[in-house]
């Protein structure tokens, strides 16, 4: 199975690299983008034919390394 | 190794006198850049005895009195700074000694590491302007009653300097409040380089005996560096233990 792990900063916690995009963004031009949030994927393959189980596998993944939860965030696809 | 330096051995200052030989040690990761700083400074203002500890090993030396995390980009600083330094084999037993008591000084990397293995609250973020800050900053002592800080007696005010490029103190607003309600932040900055939360530059867990701060006072234990006030909290951390 393959899993992606989407991290991002919480919507409350500032995101500068994000709004550094978003600036840059409006200084090209595209003056309509808002909320630019700057984020990260972890991809990898897991030994685990349950989708029930590989899905608290990689929860548990995310809330023990992949992801800070005090200050991030994180969505995980499976296919 | 050991290096003989002037002072080593039992140590004065001011009114106390240590009543036996004290011992430290540094620990080491990969990427670490202020190790041997960290084990200069102590050594220089306390005269204890300093070992280096690698973070791949499974136990500290005997009879601690200090365990130092140094500065650097400890494992390059991969997934976020201080992740994978705080899951190293090493960082068990630290973490065991912070639970017995042990006084433990996180700098700089250090405090990121110490934040990331959950022995102090919050996390620290890109800096607000995203820019590297290397600078001498002035800090509030706002706690002068912490084992780390009470050799600064009535002083209010300590230099060191920072350099950080995620020293961005972040923690929910109800972990503040209770972070300052219980005198857990012990450093402020007076002019904030980095935008962290209500200008914490240091903190302590509610024991009192695990620290956190971005300033350096590895970087501040001689007049020659530009400060000297970074050896009084080696100092009090010792005279404490």
């Amino acid at each position: 199975m393959k899993a992606k792990v989407h991290v991002f900063l919480k919507p409350g916690v500032l995101d500068v690299q994000g709004k550094a995009v978003e600036q840059a963004l409006h200084g090209l031009g595209w003056s309509g983008v808002e909320g630019v949030r700057v984020g990260k994927t972890i991809e990898f393959d897991l030994a685990s034919a349950d989708r029930a189980a590989a899905e608290a596998e990689v929860k548990a993944m995310c809330d023990k390394l992949l992801a800070n939860t005090v200050i991030e965030s994180y969505r995980v696809e499976l296919a | 190794m050991t290096t003989s330096l002037p002072g080593s051995g039992r140590f004065n200052f001011g009114t106390t006198r240590f009543e036996r030989d004290m011992k430290a040690a540094v620990i080491v990761f990969p990427g670490s850049n202020c190790d041997r700083d960290c084990k200069v400074a102590v050594e220089r203002s306390t005269g204890a005895q300093v070992e280096m500890v690698w973070h791949g090993d499974t136990a500290l030396p005997q009879g601690l009195d200090l365990i130092v995390l140094p500065g650097g980009f400890s494992y390059g600083d991969y997934l976020r700074c201080g992740a994978m330094a705080a899951l190293s084999p090493v960082m068990a037993e630290v973490k065991a000694a912070a639970e017995r008591g042990v006084a433990t000084v996180g700098i700089c990397n250090g405090f990121q590491v110490l934040c990331e293995a959950g022995l102090l609250p919050g996390a620290l973020l890109q800096n607000e302007r995203l820019k590297y800050v290397c600078k001498p900053v002035t800090l509030e002592i706002t706690n002068a009653q912490t084992r780390f800080t009470s050799g600064y007696g009535g002083r209010r005010e300590a230099v060191m300097t920072v350099g950080n490029g995620e020293g961005n103190y972040f923690a929910d607003e109800a972990t503040l409040d209770r972070l300052e309600g219980e005198g857990q932040v012990v450093f402020r900055y007076r002019d904030n380089p980095n935008g962290s939360a209500r200008d914490i530059a240091g903190i302590v867990n509610a024991r009192g005996n695990v620290l956190g701060m971005m300033p350096h006072p590895d970087r501040a234990f001689e007049a020659e560096l530009g400060s000297a006030d970074g050896a009084v909290l080696f100092q009090s951390a010792l005279a404490s233990a």
